[in-house]
């Protein structure tokens, strides 16, 4: 299953995933915290540069992961124009960019190995405490592998669905995508106790 | 308890794959995502407690950067994102939904579920979203509020939706959903 890290390899895969979560945490909060216009601008020309550092495919991968941005930004812009406001509108929408780019660029730099990794690491003083956060651990290789699954399953459903009617498919789909989301569901957990199951406390 | 993860694993993965799917249509010709009926479906079908664990899991999933809300979208860029607020709500809002439809005893099961997805995912879903919306872009709450209000029709039609279809589900398979009909 794809994931969103970045199509090249960067310096910052082999930094330690708990440092840049902490980075992350403190840009975002100084982001939040420091007045004026002119401390997001100079924070946007530095996430810039960051994202140009490890060169063109890598930035053009990044922006395009900021597009999504635009809508609420372009409202947001509009609405502080129609009322007057327009440098606070955008020192807050550059905010937005900011921190969404940075996050993204520890999402790009960080394998799905590590941050699992770090996850294993939040969870250990919770497991230490009686939480059954085993449940959860447990359920993310499950996830991934059946997402691609059910997405299979749920898009050979769409094309009998269009097979067999002139009219688009409706929310009635969702009914049998449950369904098999539980048939699935009793099959592996068959499969699990089968192979000796989980323990719920596991270290 | 394998059964306990495979259905809060299998959940997670179903509301990942009806962000997938190609949009689905309202007879009308409105669009839906059917993610957000996902948190209502996830609350009444597994309960709170596993309903909240399930969302808690596609969290955890979204933010160690797998591509998994609609669109493609993902990483730990959604949660500081003007909208994260609605995306912290999903295991709230299907722990509450999932304790309402197991405390209220109410028939038809249809208006039981719809009821509990309204006040579980929409009222929380809304509540928590607009919180975010209000930190994020320096806007009242009320005016944020407004913002939001634009979504609440068809969102309410999930709503009606999800009771339709657990209905359907706790009259053909009683033994899979998370609550007893008496």
């Amino acid at each position: 299953m794809i994931s969103l890290t970045s199509p090249v390899r960067t310096r910052a895969q082999d930094w330690p995933a708990a440092a840049k979560l902490g980075a992350l945490l403190a840009a975002t909060t100084a982001l939040f915290l420091l007045p004026g216009l002119w401390v997001q601008i100079a924070a946007l020309a530095a996430v810039l540069g960051l994202y140009t550092l490890p060169g063109r495919v890598f930035l053009r991968h990044g922006l395009a992961q900021l597009r999504v941005l635009w809508p609420i930004v372009l409202v947001l812009l509009v609405w502080h124009a129609l009322t007057g406001d327009l440098p606070d509108a955008l020192r807050i929408a550059l905010r937005i960019v900011n921190a969404v780019a940075l996050a993204n660029l520890v999402t790009m730099t960080t394998t799905l190995s590590d941050l699992t990794e770090v996850v294993h690491r939040i969870f250990a003083p919770l497991r230490r405490a009686g939480l059954p956060v085993a449940v959860i651990e447990a359920g993310i290789p499950l996830v991934i592998r059946f997402t691609p699954t059910l997405i299979q399953k749920g898009r050979a459903l769409h094309q009998a669905w269009r097979a067999r009617s002139s009219r688009r498919a409706n929310w009635r789909i969702v009914l049998p995508m449950t369904l098999l989301a539980l048939d699935d569901a009793d099959h592996l957990a068959e499969a699990l106790r089968a192979r000796g199951g989980i323990s719920p406390f596991e270290d | 308890m394998e059964k306990n993860v495979a259905q809060i694993a299998l959940f997670a993965a179903l509301i990942a794959a009806l962000g997938a799917i190609p949009q689905i249509t309202l007879g009308f010709g409105v669009p839906i995502t059917a993610q957000s009926m996902g948190v209502m479906l996830a609350g009444a079908v597994l309960g709170a407690k596993r309903g909240f664990l399930s969302m808690l899991l596609f969290l955890l999933l979204v933010a160690i950067g797998l591509p998994l809300l609609s669109g493609g979208r993902g990483g730990l860029g959604a949660f500081v994102a003007p909208t994260s607020g609605f995306l912290i709500a999903f295991p709230f809002g299907a722990w509450l939904t999932g304790l309402i439809v197991e405390k209220l005893q109410l028939r038809p099961v249809a208006l039981r579920v719809g009821l509990a997805s309204v006040v579980g995912g929409i009222g929380v879903l809304y509540l928590m979203g607009t919180i975010g919306l209000t930190l994020a872009l320096g806007k009242s709450f009320a005016e944020c509020a407004r913002l939001v209000l634009v979504f609440l029709p068809g969102d309410v039609i999930k709503a009606v939706l999800t009771g339709l279809l657990v209905a359907a589900l706790a009259k053909a398979r009683p033994q899979s959903v998370g609550f007893t009909v008496r």
